[in-house]
């Protein structure tokens, strides 16, 4: 096969409008296992989380969980689906050795959510990307390559398997094709995840950490000429295990079909790798043969038929979505839509809602978590929901801000006293001794010796340069080591040098 | 034979319960029988006599502590190798599963237990429950008693020929198209297929999932209830199980009347292809339920006549995907793992190998059947057939309380003569395949001796959940039967070289 | 004319993962035919509104609560496998990723 060279991405989507589809795999944060009670910890010890049922033993039978029923309808109610009244689950046979029964409970004619739609934005724009399904499955096992290089299938010996993961639920949510994106293409799918992300991660289902697997996306593309009417031949790029990725394999895909098909070529209908180190994708085995998955009604499980009553009480348990919140908190907390942009990216909307809630101003609430926890949240590699301080304490500083018992700086030391675990707020100003100087008998004697010691500064506000007093204050502050009251130290300083 | 493995389960259970005999001395009995019939009858593919003393002492010893036990404690059973046993080895007949040890109990072997019945070694049987005459098995041939150059049906064959032989009054088997059914018509035996989800498939190794049955084998129709009784009722391990209770079955056949029954005859099971002994104990048997008291009437079921192929879709389609999971990756026999092989070339060797022809026959016709472009031609309308048979089921339970039949177009056939003739082999199920398709519940008692001296089954068929009326009208036929002959039918078997009867 | 051909039967052979001998697919091209051709009477059915039916019972909705039971020790998960090592199950190399 000649190796083709990939077209400029421009130059690529001046000559081919692309259509993406995107299947996304969530995993279910369940207390048990989609058929059987095994617990679904994420690292636990291998084959610790296994019983007959998810081994596939002889024998051995399915049960619904419950839970992950209501989840899945959750998850297709917020996608604006309708929730089928009657479906089944069927079998998808295929030997494969970390599918333990070499068939997956799936849904196949008949998924349990159909025909909703995700609204995402790029670039102040609006796409909506329309959902065909939403069905209930089951994951597989994980199989660990021995002998290869680096782990990889290719070359190994032999492999090892852990059933752990087999049977934890899994819904599948499958676009329509999405069209008339243009050169937004890769932005429109990473966009597309990561609302997606975030609205399962608001329904409280699911922990939907791409790095550990518990959200994967397949991302298909096919390009055609613009103009044309037919869309092309597409591949399918498997396991795209995060946002970047998502854009990048897209991005990807498109100049190298590009590059193919202008320079003659064709696309194969097949499954693709995608590579972080590189940004590529290359081409998985081709199967001698196409697959037949012989699909059938599951005959271990009964038909589902969520009632009317069900859905609607499910329903009722969705919490505020992501898009409705944002619009909210934009007007409440009067931002921009950069500032709420940088809110979102920043992933600081449950902390700053609830450092507000516990009693800070929106203002000062996104000041302390856009930028100094940020800050310390990036330095220590760690989301920023996972500081070791909550949303009161950050309160809590804010407010002795307010009292005027701290200034920022010493806020500041607060919050790394906090974060350092040297206990709440208040055990940390008094452990430090952190206290603004507002004893104007003290701050007096301070100032006296400032303008001492700054006469020709002190010249210029006696003549009349109030401004130049903020060279005394600061005099001020770094005498007391940051512990006065800077507004106090001011207008004591005024006072001396001004009043007649 | 002694004097206890003479005796009926609730025989049995009375005289341990009133300390005429221990427990101990029951399960005795049988393994002593066992030794000396079983290497004729080869009813057996594991019996360990210290696990089974030390159950039955155990029993002897709740009792002598004064413990309330169940109807059937004491009493023991032998117990088809298709459901997992944590203490004993479990194949389901197949080399595929040789020497496999399950790690968990199935529902029927653990409430088995709990009732106090002493399991005495696992019985064979066709592969995975597919076939007519338990040839199928990897292990053994199994005899029938009347006669040992003759099958015992199949699939439940061992079991049937343990309980027609003395070694065990009581059996399990399954049922998927009249795997007890038909091998207790051919034995002389009763052997009764519950409503689909009446009995659990937890733990039995799967077949066809929408048809297989857990049901009771005896040696008369009070003993098959009483052991339904004890295994059966809803499960929470299984969705398909019925979450209502049990119908009383024993009640049932301890009432034993037809008076003011109507009994349907279904028209399409009869004709060419009926034994002419068969079809004689059949008619006769029509004209006793009418000195009984029922009403008899002759009904028609058309597409009964669409059953068995049907069957021969759903059942190996089913059984296809079933039997995936024997691919040498997690229990079970592997084959041909030289370290160069790939997981694929591993499964392929190990199932070609550990597989039987009849099963490979079935796999391969059920992938045919659900394979794209096939699918609504074969599976699809085979599917739409079940929805016909279970309408002119209700048809016909809308005129009558019961329909009967012949349970089995011919009597035990000689080993070796079907073997490879599927199509023939597949004749035996017959009548018996419809119930199956259906879930209703469906008995076969003894009817008499064809003219081959060789025992005839009558079919008794009922609603679903109706297990109840199967049972009242088999055994008012199975006591009027025995006035005429003086006593069960089995009392007319020959001897086996193990002893008098 | 044949209801199934030999090269269908090699490939449902392939699709079940069974590595059948060339006299085996023979004897089973033979017998397929005949079964399939006599199963084939499913199609004499007028059928055109009858709904299929996968499963005997009408039973629907049938749940577990969301709780955890204890799963099987390694120990008992292993006990039965071909092979292990590292407390996982040993398989031959696999091909290639399947799905």
């Amino acid at each position: 096969m000649s190796v083709v060279t990939p077209m400029k991405y421009d130059e690529a989507l001046a000559k081919y409008e692309p259509v993406l589809g995107i299947e996304t795999h969530i995993e279910l944060g369940t207390a048990s296992k989609m058929f059987c009670g095994c617990a679904t910890g994420f690292g636990a010890e291998p084959n610790t989380q296994v019983c007959p049922v998810c081994l596939g033993l002889p024998g051995a039978l399915p049960v619904t969980n419950h839970a992950a029923i209501d989840g899945i309808i959750k998850i297709g109610l917020a996608l604006n689906c309708r929730i089928v009244e009657w479906c089944r689950f069927a079998r998808k046979n295929y030997f494969y050795p970390d599918m333990p029964k070499n068939f997956q409970i799936s849904q196949y004619d008949e998924p349990l959510c159909v025909d909703g739609f995700l609204e995402v934005e790029v670039d102040g724009e609006t796409y909506r990307v329309e959902i065909e399904r939403v069905h209930m499955e089951e994951d597989t096992g994980k199989s660990l390559h021995v002998g290869g290089a680096t782990g990889r299938i290719h070359g190994a010996v032999h492999s090892l398997v852990d059933y752990n993961r087999a049977g934890i639920p899994l819904v599948e949510i499958v676009t329509k094709p999405i069209t008339a994106t243009g050169e937004k293409a890769p932005l429109v799918a990473r966009a597309y995840a990561t609302e997606l992300r975030e609205l399962v991660r608001s329904l409280g289902v699911s922990d939907v950490r791409m790095e550990q697997g518990s959200m994967r996306c397949d991302v298909n593309v096919s390009l055609m000429p613009r103009g044309a009417a037919a869309w092309g031949t597409r591949t399918e790029t498997k396991n795209v295990n995060s946002l970047r990725s998502v854009e990048r394999s897209v991005r990807s895909e498109i100049e190298r079909q590009a590059g193919v098909l202008s320079a003659g070529g064709t696309i194969t209908q097949e499954t693709r790798h995608f590579h972080e180190d590189t940004g590529t994708t290359t081409s998985g085995r081709s199967k001698e043969e196409a697959q037949d998955y012989r699909y059938f009604p599951e005959p271990d499980l009964v038909p589902m038929a969520p009632s009317r009553e069900w859905v609607e009480e499910l329903r009722a348990t969705l919490p505020e979505l992501p898009a409705a919140r944002r619009r909210r908190v934009q007007a409440e907390w009067d931002l921009t839509d950069a500032e709420l942009r940088d809110v979102v990216n920043a992933g600081a909307l449950d902390c700053i809602e609830a450092t507000i809630a516990a009693g800070a101003d929106a203002g000062s609430a996104r000041k302390w978590w856009l930028n100094e926890l940020s800050r310390r949240a990036t330095e220590q590699g760690v989301e920023l929901a996972d500081l070791p301080i909550t949303p009161e304490q950050v309160a809590r500083v804010q407010a002795m801000v307010v009292a005027g018992e701290l200034n920022d700086k010493l806020a500041r030391q607060v919050f790394e006293g906090v974060l350092a675990g040297e206990g709440g707020p208040d055990d940390v100003v008094a452990a430090r001794g952190l206290k603004v100087v507002s004893d104007d008998g003290a701050l007096a004697a301070i100032i006296d010796q400032v303008i001492a010691d700054n006469a020709p500064v002190a010249d210029k506000v006696r003549a009349g340069k109030t401004a130049a007093a903020g060279a005394l204050v600061g005099a001020v502050m770094k005498a007391t080591r940051g512990q006065a009251d800077a507004g106090r130290a001011r207008d004591l300083i005024l006072q001396k040098l001004t009043t007649p | 034979m002694s004097e206890l493995t003479g005796k009926g389960a609730g025989e049995l259970a009375a005289l341990m319960a009133s300390g005429e005999a221990s427990a101990a001395q029951v399960a005795q009995a049988h393994l002593d029988r066992i030794a000396a019939v079983d290497g004729e009858v080869g009813a057996f593919l594991h019996v360990d006599p210290e696990t089974v003393l030390a159950q039955a002492r155990a029993i002897d010893e709740r009792r002598a502590a004064g413990e309330e036990l169940g109807p059937l404690a004491g009493v023991p059973i032998a117990h088809k190798d298709v459901f997992t046993t944590t203490d004993m080895p479990t194949t389901a007949g197949s080399k595929i599963l040789e020497g496999w040890r399950p790690p968990y109990d199935a529902t029927v072997t653990a409430r088995l237990r709990a009732a106090g019945l002493v399991i005495l070694g696992k019985t064979n049987m066709d592969e995975f429950a597919m076939g007519s005459s338990t040839e199928n098995s990897a292990y053994r041939t199994t005899r029938n008693p009347w006669d040992l150059s003759r099958i015992p049906g199949g699939s439940s064959g061992g079991s049937s020929a343990a309980v027609a032989a003395f070694e065990a009054p009581l059996a399990t088997g399954t049922d998927t198209g009249g795997s007890i059914r038909q091998p207790a018509a051919v034995t002389g035996i009763v052997g009764m297929k519950p409503t689909y989800g009446g009995s659990s498939r937890y733990g039995l190794i799967a077949f066809a999932s929408s048809l297989d049955t857990p049901g009771p084998f005896a040696r008369n129709v009070l003993d098959a209830a009483l052991l339904q009784e004890a295994f059966s009722g809803h499960d929470p391990m299984d969705s398909t199980s019925v979450d209502q209770p049990v119908p009383a079955v024993v009640e049932a056949a301890r009432r034993a009347d037809v008076a003011g029954m109507t009994v349907g005859v279904v028209k399409e099971f009869s004709g060419d292809g009926y034994q002419p002994g068969v079809a004689a104990r059949f008619a006769e048997t029509v004209a006793l339920l009418e000195s009984l008291g029922a009403k008899v009437v002759e009904v028609s079921c058309p597409n009964f006549t669409y059953a068995l192929p049907a069957y021969y879709l759903i059942a190996p389609s089913e059984c296809s995907s079933n039997l995936a999971r024997f691919d040498a990756m997690r229990f079970g026999l592997r084959v041909g793992d030289d370290g160069a092989r790939s997981a694929e070339e591993v499964m392929a060797l190990t199932r070609a190998e550990g597989f039987g022809p009849e099963v490979k026959r079935r796999i391969m016709l059920g992938t045919y059947a659900l394979s794209s472009g096939y699918y609504d031609a074969y599976y699809g309308k085979a599917q739409q057939v079940r929805t016909l048979i279970t309408r002119d089921f209700d048809a016909a339970f809308e005129q009558v309380d019961v329909l009967i039949s012949p349970t089995t177009p011919t009597t035990a056939f000689p080993i070796g003569e079907r073997a490879d003739d599927p199509m023939a082999m597949y004749l035996a199920d017959l009548c018996t395949i419809p119930s199956n398709l259906a879930g209703n519940a469906a008995i076969s008692v003894p009817c008499g001796l064809s003219d081959d001296g060789l025992p005839v089954g009558l079919q008794i068929m009922a609603p679903a959940l109706a297990d109840d009326r199967v049972y009242r009208a088999a055994a008012a036929v199975e006591g009027a039967l025995e006035d005429r002959w003086g006593g069960p039918l089995l009392a007319q078997a020959p001897d086996l070289a193990g002893g008098a009867k | 004319m044949s209801a199934i051909t030999r090269a269908e039967v090699a490939h449902l052979a392939r699709l079940s993962r069974l590595a059948l001998r060339d006299d085996e697919l023979d004897h089973l091209a033979a017998q397929l035919d005949q079964i399939i051709s006599a199963v084939a009477r499913v199609q004499e059915v007028a059928a055109e509104d009858i709904p299929p039916t996968s499963h005997a019972l009408p039973l629907t909705n049938v749940y577990r609560a969301d709780e955890v039971r204890p799963s099987l020790a390694p120990e008992q998960a292993l006990a039965g496998a071909p092979a292990a090592e590292e407390q996982r199950f040993r398989v031959p190399r696999i091909l290639d990723e399947e799905a």
